[in-house]
């Protein structure tokens, strides 16, 4: 069993108008077979979370720690994180001119794994989990990510999370831009990859609709930088009602907590 | 005169290939994520020209009327300032443009399988001169200077299978000219490589004649030891229904100016002019073509594409393609992409087309340079690959496209394994 440990992670980027705090203490421990929900407005810092875990360079921690099972991720180079079992499946995944996705993937896996799959169990796998997320087989000749329609985008970061099977996986809003049918086919993939027991889940999402087929174990409510509330799935019902301008944004976590507690009262 | 778009043109050029998302027509984009102000723009940007025609007044840009001639006197010195030599630091030329070309010429020499005919022949020999006039100085300058060429004659008919080598070595840094002219008879097919190797500073011309329903092709590769200069102009004559396809692949050399053209004499051939390079810290790699289009119902196709890598790495690209008004039903298309590698490297694009009559089938320019950049490089990175391995990636995908099209295994061995060495070579 492994643990995804973040504790008072402050993150700030560097803008035209000067440093910019984005993400002001925030705490989480995620271990296997956990599936943690992150869920906060527009700008509350989310992407800036799921970023910083994988290492983009633009994000500059200016306090706190992440470790997984007690080993320094920020110390890690980006690469070095994904080998070590981190994924972070894109909000906006980015394309890649000249990289076929047969190559690419094909990379990327011995990369993770430090040998070259076994090209027949390989070519079969990737086959089998494309057609499982229902992505056309021609879909392998085609440079990474161009030109796929932002669902097939999305897709297709699934596929990777199938098959290069990390760790921790940060889904950033795998749900956003999705049809229905869409949705439950990337949440079965999620689902698949989940059951095979080695793998805890942070799922940053926006809306409810996608705790329907993923089910939570904790829910985080995030605002302005910050976990402003926390709970169990029940937590996510009460936000697809109430949505979040009851978390008004300056307000600090404690004066949200004593409103939360008066409400109960 | 006829505007043609190039989204219109794209619809009569099968050929043409998607655009590299994120890369943008016309000139160079950055990623919108990467465009914050620490990113310095590509530089290139501002020296971005563009013409449909040569335009009302200014007849001077019109490629027609570029001065041909075989005499050096007839071209004034060069200032810099000339349209086709803004690009080039002239004082890199070492003397091609100013000195009597007296050095030793690099050394030719030639495998050709059985039948083919390979000649030395003093510059009286009546073949030269049949394909080509040259088209600036240097060139001029080289037809002055040369005592001898070699002539490469693929019989008519004779289907050669294996490629004719001809390997040219440098013999130093003095000043030399070079001649050479490869004709393929009719209805003949071959494949010819010039394999440029050594140090030499050099100005060559080639003549090639591709005789009517002849199919040859000619691949130039300059893998030039990193003091050499090179300036090549590679004419072509096309005679009824000969297929050309002609590849430049300039990877080593101080500078290379290829200068590569096609004519047309007569109706249905097809010229597929192909183009890869790879510019390191501190090279200069040029290349100019002309497509000719004076006759009606031929086609033409052109695909260069360049990386950069490394501090005053430039690399030029200029493609003139002329459809003159008796050219009915030309169909054309010329793309030039281009991929910055890192910071400091200068790509410039300019593609020309001109066009004088409305009555062709298609015609389309593309140029585009990206770069590869931190978001490309984040995104292969967070999938476990290493930043080397990234980049090798995101390259070879990029030129493998043009070394596909070479259809010359043991060439396209050697040029992947020659683009390996160029990124392990420059650890920016
Ligand atoms: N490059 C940048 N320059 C300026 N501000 C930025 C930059 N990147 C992020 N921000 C700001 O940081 C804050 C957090 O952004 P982030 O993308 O993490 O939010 P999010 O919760 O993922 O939002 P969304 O739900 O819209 O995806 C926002 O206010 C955003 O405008
Ligand atoms: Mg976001």
């Amino acid at each position: 069993m492994s643990t995804l440990e973040i504790k008072d992670l402050h993150v700030s980027i560097d803008t035209e108008q000067g440093t910019k705090e984005i993400l002001k203490g925030v705490s989480l421990t995620i271990k296997t077979g956990e599936t943690h929900a992150i869920m906060g407005p527009n700008g509350s810092g989310k992407s800036t979370l799921a970023s910083t875990i994988a290492g983009h360079p633009r994000y500059n921690v200016t306090g706190g720690t992440i470790t997984l099972d007690g080993e320094d991720v920020l110390a890690m180079s980006v690469d070095e994180r994904a080998r070590a079992g981190l994924f972070l499946a894109m909000q906006y995944p980015v394309e890649v001119p000249g990289v076929s996705m047969t190559n690419f993937l094909r990379t990327a896996k011995t990369a993770i794994d430090g040998e070259a799959p076994s090209l027949r169990h390989w070519t079969k796998d990737v086959k089998a989990a494309m057609a499982q997320l229902r992505i056309d087989a021609d879909f392998t000749q085609r440079n990474v990510n161009e030109g796929f329609s932002g669902g097939e985008k999305k897709r297709v970061e699934i596929l990777q999370l199938e098959l290069f099977k990390p760790r921790f996986a940060i889904l950033d809003e795998t749900d956003s831009g999705l049809d229905v049918d869409a949705l439950k086919v990337v949440s079965e993939g999620v689902n698949r990859a989940h059951a095979e027991g080695n793998m805890g889940t942070l799922l940053i999402t926006h809306y409810t609709r996608i705790l329907r087929y993923i089910k939570p174990d904790f829910v985080h409510v995030f605002v302005d930088g910050q976990v402003v509330e926390e709970g169990g799935p029940e937590l996510a019902d009460r936000l697809e009602e109430e949505g979040y301008d009851r978390y008004a944004k300056g307000a600090g976590a404690a004066s949200i907590a004593a409103a939360a507690a008066a409400a109960q009262a | 005169m006829t505007e043609i778009t190039t989204e219109k043109a794209r619809i009569g050029a099968p050929s043409a290939q998607p655009f590299i998302n994120g890369f943008t027509e016309e000139g160079e984009s950055l990623s919108p994520i990467n465009s914050t102000e620490s990113k310095a723009p590509l530089a290139g940007a501002s020296a971005k020209s563009h013409s449909h025609g040569g335009g009302v007044g200014i007849p001077d840009s019109s490629r027609a009327g570029r001065l041909t001639s075989y005499n050096l006197a007839d071209f004034k010195p060069l200032t810099g300032m000339e349209e086709d030599w803004r690009f080039t630091p002239l004082k890199r030329l070492r003397g091609l443009h100013t000195d009597a070309l007296t050095g030793t010429a690099p050394e030719v020499l030639v495998t050709a399988p059985l039948g083919v005919l390979v000649e030395t022949v003093d510059r009286n020999d009546n073949r030269i001169g049949s394909a080509a006039i040259p088209e600036d100085r240097v060139s001029a300058n080289a037809w002055e200077n040369f005592t001898e060429a070699t002539v490469i004659t693929v019989p008519a008919e004779a289907q050669v299978a294996d490629e004719i080598s001809v390997l040219i070595t440098g013999q130093g840094t003095e000043a030399s000219a070079q001649h050479i002219v490869i004709e393929a008879k009719k209805f003949s097919k071959a494949v010819v490589v010039l394999d440029h190797q050594g140090t030499a500073v050099v100005s060559q011309n080639v003549e090639i004649l591709v005789g009517d329903g002849a199919d040859l092709t000619v691949i130039s590769l300059q893998e030039w030891h990193d003091d050499s200069v090179h300036a090549s102009s590679q004419q072509a004559k096309l005679g009824r229904d000969a297929k050309f396809k002609h590849i430049v692949v300039s990877l080593g050399g101080d500078l290379v100016r290829m200068t590569p053209s096609a004519r047309f004499t007569a109706t249905g051939a097809e010229v597929e002019l192909l183009g890869l390079y790879f510019a390191d810290a501190g090279q200069h790699l040029e290349q100019r073509l002309f497509v000719d289009h004076s006759v009606a119902n031929c086609k033409s196709n052109v695909l260069y594409k360049g990386a950069l890598q490394g501090k005053n790495a430039h690399t030029v690209w200029v493609g003139d393609v002329l459809i003159r008004k008796e050219a009915e039903g030309t169909d054309t298309y010329e793309a030039n992409r281009n991929l910055v590698l890192t910071d400091g490297a200068r790509a410039d694009s300019v593609p020309n087309l001109e066009i004088e009559t409305g009555l062709i089938e298609g015609a389309g320019h593309a140029s585009a340079t990206g770069r590869f950049d931190d978001e490309h490089l984040f995104y292969l990175m967070a999938r476990g690959i290493s930043e080397e391995v990234a980049r090798r990636l995101v390259v070879r995908g990029f030129l493998n496209e043009i070394i596909q099209k070479i259809k010359v295994p043991a060439l396209e061995e050697r040029l992947t394994a020659a683009v390996e060495r160029e990124l392990a070579a420059t650890n920016n």
